[in-house]
């Protein structure tokens, strides 16, 4: 009868005092924020902050404590998540790498790499981007043709990567290369690299956002070598491996609380400014969040569980995005007020900046469009 | 995690279900025939007092397990009060009235100008017209709140005008004169638990009007291919599911809720997400199916007709917002979260 399955989730009691925990660290830690900085949510970038997250056992929360993990259960580091996203806490030095980087190498790494890597992620101290895609292959990821070619003694790469997000700050990036070329088969011959980013031949060249941002790149491969320990996984793996990983990607809350800091000054504005209408919408807005939130917390149950929920995940992100991405258009409409970056009330301030990052919602993990077919393939329509 | 409860009241439902609710039995009901022998089948299975102790005749099973059951009375578009028997039986025991026997309605709170009275003897009379009671005609008994009190009223002696919703389901005006009623406080009102069993039976038509829809995009072939092999067919079919899988989960979400307190946030959350999944899932389904989707020969109008009446019923999407959103603000933006998280963490298995 059900296309999906969602079985609903309950946090565990040790998960709830986690999070007042959590609340009380980032009202002491965050409290210097402007709105501003809290609407930049998982873009906001602080090295200091994720050390002290990394001290706090925040980071790395599910994996071995032989890596530098702390085996709290997947529902724990779920709490941490949405309460750091609710906050607007600058955890970008982090995001990536505990979100998807670490746990690829859990799933498809070396020894070496586990004990190389996954410690310093787990301190708040690596900082990761990802090299999926190129100047011609967006959406068509299976399209990429930056190759990879073997050495005597490793690696040799070329090619270039667009829209990476940290690059210019990274300590590695994982990169998706093309190891070997067949026409029948164009999801073959993809690996995936480990790549420290002081290597010589990577050049950073930022791309300016449209919000005006310099946090995402172009980064060039020259005839950069690289030894044999940083192959991840298997050759030619490349694609399943970046397949589970985007499963990660897609999965989490930040899916749908992006621009959570508009709702909470909305609600405000509102409260100074009554309306039936105005009234109507906070209702149906907080009938949406409710049920995003039950759903992917579902999701984070059944990653607990140990199940995969892709296409869950995917249905998530879709409605999650649809409703971030809304939020700005639906204050504008309710709210007789300009954006304004420079001095205007917290609504003003956070809608001039989400306004102009919401674009990317629906682009970034996969877009639209993509999702919606792959959830019609689940359907069983393709 | 679904309990063994729920499972094997899915599994009944869901064969007793599929074999009695025909569509020429769909048909026929909208016609005015009470269909009996799924009734009796119903209560002969228990299916009609899932929430009543095992003491007191029924099964003893929780909101949560009897979401399977009133969300499969919206799949199957059952015509027959059963979730209204359900509600009701449940604010009958809550405040302590003896349950009859059924089936009963379920009716929102009136609110033009009824007289409730204690008389001298102690008994309570009733005087006034109820509205819009679903299967009204064919009840022993319709319950509804009224102020602080939960009433329950023999439709027997009442003067019975008929009407019915878009689905052609009864929902009739019931005049009572006179009469003599049961009476007492409950906590639980008529309006919340009639929007949550809506909630699920619209989380169930979605399903079905998905099913209907995927499978004719499957088998309709135009242009030399299966209509779904179109990418604006699949995308919007996406879209359709996504919803719908919403409402399931909103429905859900309130169902277990009203397993440990008054559940008033998830229960109109419900009711709105259910809703605004309504307005997507019946737009979608009709467009794919085309002419012969509008139509009363395809299934389809069962669960569409029933979205429709079932999205306006006990409470729209925009008065229960209403009320959610106004106290939103009234707690501000500084509660907001930590209000909803709250709310779960209330909730222990």
């Amino acid at each position: 009868m059900n296309a999906f399955r969602f079985d609903l989730c309950q946090l565990p009691p040790e998960a709830e005092i986690l999070r007042q925990e959590v609340r009380s660290f980032f009202t002491d830690e965050l409290s210097h924020l402007t709105p501003l900085e809290r609407a930049a949510s998982w873009d906001g970038f602080d090295r200091e902050f994720s050390l002290k997250m990394g001290e706090k056992g925040w980071i790395g929360m599910t994996w071995p404590k032989d890596f530098g993990g702390h085996e709290r259960s997947a529902l724990e580091r779920y709490v941490v998540l949405e309460e750091a996203l609710v906050a607007g806490a600058p955890v970008s030095a982090h995001w990536i790498a505990d979100r998807q980087s670490g746990p690829l190498l859990l799933g498809f790494g070396s020894a070496e790499q586990h004990h190389k890597i996954l410690p310093g992620i787990a301190k708040g101290e690596l900082v990761f981007c990802i090299g999926m895609s190129e100047p011609d292959s967006g959406s068509d990821l299976a399209s990429l043709r930056s190759p990879a070619k073997r050495t005597d003694d490793g690696w040799l790469l070329n090619g270039a990567k667009v829209w990476t997000t940290n690059a210019h700050e990274a300590d590695y990036m994982i990169g998706l290369f093309r190891t070997s070329t067949d026409p029948g088969n164009r999801r073959g011959g993809l690996s995936q690299f480990l790549i420290d980013m002081k290597t010589p031949g990577i050049t950073v060249n930022p791309i300016v956002d449209l919000p005006g941002r310099e946090h995402f790149n172009e980064v060039v491969f020259e005839e950069v070598h690289l030894s044999n320990d940083c192959l991840i996984g298997s050759e030619g793996e490349g694609w399943d491996q970046v397949t589970a990983e985007l499963a990660y990607e897609r999965s989490g809350p930040e899916r749908y609380l992006s621009s959570i800091q508009i709702l909470l000054a909305l609600v405000d504005e509102l409260a100074a400014r009554p309306s039936e209408r105005g009234a109507i919408v906070i209702g149906e807005l907080m009938a949406r969040l409710a049920t995003l939130r039950t759903m992917s917390l579902s999701l984070a149950g059944m990653l607990e569980a140990g199940q995969n929920p892709g296409l869950e995940a995917t249905v998530v992100k879709d409605l999650g995005t649809g409703f971030e991405q809304t939020l700005p258009d639906i204050a504008q409409s309710l709210i007789d007020l300009e954006p304004d970056p420079d001095n205007g009330s917290d609504l003003q301030l956070v809608l001039s900046f989400l306004i102009q990052a919401a674009p990317s919602f629906s682009l970034r993990g996969g877009t639209r469009e993509i999702l919606r077919g792959i959830i019609a393939r689940g359907l069983g329509l393709r | 995690m679904t309990s063994e409860t729920a499972t094997l009241l899915e599994q009944t439902v869901t064969r007793l279900f599929g074999d009695l609710v025909t569509d020429s039995i769909l048909a026929a009901a909208e016609d005015g025939v009470w269909p009996e022998q799924l009734w009796l089948a119903l209560e002969k299975n228990g299916l009609t007092q899932p929430l009543i102790s095992e003491e007191n005749g029924g099964v003893g099973a929780t909101w949560r397990d009897s979401y399977v059951i009133i969300r499969a009375a919206g799949y199957f578009s059952a015509p027959v009060p059963l979730t209204e028997t359900i509600a009701a039986g449940y604010l009958l025991s809550q405040s302590g009235i003896d349950v009859p026997e059924g089936p009963f309605s379920l009716a929102s709170p009136p609110d033009n100008g009824l007289s409730l009275t204690k008389n001298d003897q102690g008994t309570w009379r009733l005087d006034g017209e109820v509205l819009r009671v679903p299967w009204g005609r064919h009840v022993r008994f319709v319950i509804f709140s009224y102020e602080n009190m939960i009433v329950s009223a023999p439709v027997a002696g009442c003067s019975i005008n008929r009407g019915s919703n878009v689905a052609g389901e009864p929902r009739d005006n019931l005049t009572f004169s006179n009469q003599a009623v049961e009476a007492a406080t409950g906590a639980f009102s008529s309006a919340r638990i009639g929007a949550l069993i809506r909630a699920a039976q619209m989380a169930g038509a979605a399903e079905r009007a998905l099913e209907e829809a995927v499978g004719y995009a499957n088998e309709r072939v135009q242009f030399g291919r299966a209509i779904g092999k179109f990418q604006a067919i699949q995308q919007n079919l996406a879209v359709m599911a996504s919803e719908t899988a919403a409402a399931g989960c909103a429905a859900d979400m309130a169902f277990q809720a009203a397993d440990y307190g008054e559940a008033e946030f998830e229960i109109a959350a419900a009711k709105i997400r259910c809703g605004e999944a309504s307005d997507i899932v019946t737009a979608t389904a009709h467009q794919v199916l085309g002419a012969i989707g509008f139509t009363r020969e395809h299934h389809l109008n069962f669960a569409t007709r029933r979205l429709w009446s079932w999205r306006a019923e006990f409470g729209s999407a925009s008065s229960w917002a209403l009320k959610l959103g106004q106290a939103t603000i009234d707690r501000g933006g500084k509660n907001l979260w930590s209000d909803l998280t709250a709310r779960n963490s209330n909730i222990k298995e």
